[in-house]
């Protein structure tokens, strides 16, 4: 059984709770008490039926406005896989929490009402989804017992979203007619739409192939940890000294020669090593130790490559960045703290070449600062030199966050560009 | 050529992204510490913390808030574990607070030592000058907790705020923070109550032994089976029964119900999980019936 990360996108009312509550519901991830909490809410509220929707809700103002304003996790499981959902609001006042649910998605639903097709939101949702890379993207036309089941309903939308994702970069777009108040092709295929040869969407989501979204092709190791037991009383461990971190891309092997950044020094793994014993390979997102022949100064925020397949070592950055602070704004000198991988240093924003308005992808090559939820293009200049990739080959080595030194807040997500 | 398939299994990647955290605390915080009750969360992080620096020793202290009304055999595991690991373990005591004034106990059947150590448990983060501090607590618990940071943020206060809580994005975790702040690390946020007994049935993880099947007497309150102990203090309409039961967490004894259930290895309890419909804390934490917004209440006092 593996993990499937998925985030959720709708408008308001499109049906996410109620689908989620439904996922959640279907696979047994729903407890009797939970359940008896929601239908003592709905019916306090005067709800005919149980409103699933509500097991979504969170906390207590949350409640009070009905509606969700925050990044909330859920977790669920079948035979096949485990699922954790990033539930994300919608609107454009919560952009930063959709971008935040994406970053670690391996797949995105966006969920259109069936009769009011596509709209702005989700042209937004669509974007924001390939901005951050989520692999694979699937469109849920929901409500689709409000148009009577309607094939034709239904392609009218696959056409317009699929001339509109073409300008995008998706990967994997798949579309599924479902109603989420019914459950029609939510956990099995629905007997109301005989014309609809797909799968379920949780069919779809148990089975849609993963494994190879990581980067299993450019090794990258960023240094997080040395470890050396100072207070070993083990004498073998004396003079043991290991690089420990989170594989952030390709397959290591002992035995393999590598470069060690920034010195450019090269060496060969000794052994990759764990509690459990050594490895005789690691990958993404495995947490190992390496250890290597030659004595280097290696500490953390340094990264281990291959001398013929390096990152970018840079201390000029392009990027796309959302920024998330309420209050401040991005400008041209604004003074930040930029992490990278396990590399921490400070930035000058440069430049800001545009602003992106999300909704018509229109960049707006005027605009001189960036407010929350904004998206635009910008240059940095970094103290230190980072290890880059970019962010459409490796989202570990691509992407960054920036933190407002005054507040300590992390006002930015950050997403390397023609990194050179 | 055949292609090797690199799918990672759930307990594998689970366990990497709690390494990594771990590791992240360790190298950007100057006195880190970890909650430890000898539940079967704080035993698990204890496991991950182990293999996160392996062969080195832990890198930073253990501390256990002691409401003093404490299963003696969870206070044995612990002391014992401890020693087992050479690792240094922090005694924070609720009674000690009750002691200095510094809170009320209350009084009356229901009294009940939960809420009086978020006191205790502030204090002795400020004692200690802890920067970082490791609990178990896990997002499918509570609603609450479904929405809250793996780094959570801490003012000087110790509070939790729902409403400004920092982003965070792929596997970078914002450090940063001003003396007498703190942040709260939750490593396992991403793991289900299955994932946890999964983990120790693979790692063949001790746990203390109220976690299986034993013959207790008990009484019921609420439809909860609580012990019969001194600290529990028990009315004339609430009979004691003999019963055969097990513990789904291992808190203060008086909020703490046990179920029916005959389950006595691990193997069994995940099977009875698997078909069970009631969650954790729904089913054995009095704490949490008391309102639907309890926990968010208790989280944004400090509370664990
Ligand atoms: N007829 C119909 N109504 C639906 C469907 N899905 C959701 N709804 C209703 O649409 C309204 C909004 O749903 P909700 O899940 O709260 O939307 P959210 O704002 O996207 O989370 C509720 O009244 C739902 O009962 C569906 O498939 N068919």
């Amino acid at each position: 059984m593996d993990i499937l990360r998925f985030a959720t996108a709708g408008s308001v009312d499109d049906g996410k709770s109620t689908l989620i509550g439904r996922l959640l519901y279907d696979s047994k991830a729903i407890f009797e008490d939970q359940l008896e909490a929601v239908e003592r809410t709905s019916r306090d509220r005067g709800t005919e039926y149980t409103d699933l929707s509500l097991l979504t809700d969170g906390l207590r103002a949350e409640r009070e406005q009905g509606i969700t304003i925050d990044v909330a996790y859920r977790y669920f499981a079948t035979p096949r896989r485990k699922f954790i959902i990033a539930d994300t609001p919608g609107h454009i006042q919560y952009t930063r929490n959709m971008v935040t649910g994406a970053s670690t998605a391996d797949l995105a639903i966006i969920l259109i009402d069936a009769r009011k097709g596509v709209l702005e939101q989700s042209r937004r949702h669509a974007f924001l989804a390939s901005l951050l890379r989520v692999p694979h993207l699937v469109l849920a036309v929901n409500k689709m017992d409000l148009v009577d089941y309607s094939q034709e309903r239904f392609e009218e939308i696959r056409e317009e979203f699929t001339s509109f994702a073409s300008k995008l970069n998706v990967g994997d777009l798949t579309f599924i007619p479902i109603s989420a108040l019914n459950g029609d092709n939510v956990v099995s295929r629905s007997e109301n739409m005989p014309w609809y040869l797909g799968t379920s969407l949780l069919h779809h989501l148990e089975n849609v192939h993963i494994a190879s979204d990581r980067n299993l092709t450019d090794v990258r190791f960023p240094v997080q940890y040395v470890i050396r037991p100072q207070r070993a009383t083990d004498h073998a461990f004396h003079d043991y000294r290991g690089y420990a971190g989170q594989v952030a891309g390709g397959v290591l092997k002992p035995g393999d020669e590598v470069m060690h950044l920034p010195s450019g020094l090269t060496t060969r793994i000794a052994s990759i090593d764990t509690f459990d014993g050594p490895v005789e390979e690691a990958f993404s997102p495995m947490s190992v130790t390496l250890r290597f022949e030659d004595d280097l100064d290696i500490s953390r925020g340094d990264m281990i490559a291959r001398p013929n397949n390096q990152p970018h070592v840079a201390q000029e950055l392009e990027a796309m960045v959302c920024w998330m602070a309420d209050g401040i704004k991005l400008t041209p000198r604004t003074k930040l703290t930029i992490k990278h991988t396990t590399r921490t240093a400070r930035a000058l924003v440069r430049d800001l070449h545009y602003r992106l308005d999300v909704n018509t992808l229109h960049r707006d090559e005027e605009a001189t600062s960036l407010g929350l939820n904004e998206i635009g293009r910008v240059s940095l200049r970094i103290t230190q030199p980072l290890f880059v990739d970019d962010y459409s080959r490796n989202r570990m080595t691509g992407g960054f966050i920036l933190v407002d030194e005054a507040t300590n807040g992390t006002v930015a997500a950050g997403m390397v560009m023609d990194a050179h | 050529m055949l292609q090797r398939d690199y799918t990672t299994s759930q307990l594998d990647v689970l366990e990497a992204e709690a390494i990594h955290i771990m590791r992240e605390v360790a190298a950007e915080f100057e006195r880190p510490c970890l909650l430890f009750s000898g539940g079967k969360d704080s035993i698990v992080m204890l496991r991950i913390a182990e293999k996160a620096f392996w062969p080195a020793p832990i890198p930073f202290p253990l501390m256990h808030v002691d409401t003093g009304h404490n299963f003696d055999e969870v206070i044995e595991f612990r002391d014992r574990r401890t020693a087992e690991l050479g690792a240094r373990l922090i005694v924070a005591s609720v009674q000690e607070s009750i002691d200095q004034g510094r809170v009320v106990e209350q009084t009356g059947r229901r009294a009940s030592r939960n809420r009086l150590q978020t006191t205790t448990l502030l204090d002795a983060i400020e004692a200690h000058e802890f920067d970082a501090v490791f609990g178990g607590a896990r997002r499918d618990e509570e609603k609450a907790r479904a929405k809250e940071r793996v780094f959570s943020f801490r003012d000087d206060f110790g509070q939790w705020d729902p409403k400004n809580q920092r982003p965070e994005l792929w596997n970078l975790y914002n450090s940063r923070i001003r003396k007498g702040e703190h942040i709260r690390v939750f490593p396992l946020s991403n793991w289900t109550e299955l994932d946890v007994w999964d983990y120790i049935r693979r790692e063949g993880i001790e746990i203390p032994s109220i976690y299986f099947a034993h013959t207790r007497k008990v009484f019921e309150r609420d439809g909860m089976l609580l012990p019969d102990a001194d600290v529990v203090q028990r009315g004339d309409d609430e009979p004691l029964f003999e019963a055969v039961v097990r513990y789904r967490t291992v808190g203060d004894m008086t909020c703490t119900g046990a179920v029916q259930s005959p389950a006595t290895t691990v193997e069994e309890i995940i099977e009875e999980i698997a078909a069970t419909r009631i969650t954790e804390r729904g089913a054995t934490r009095a704490d949490d019936r008391s309102s639907e917004a309890a926990m968010e209440d208790r989280k944004r006092e400090g509370y664990f």
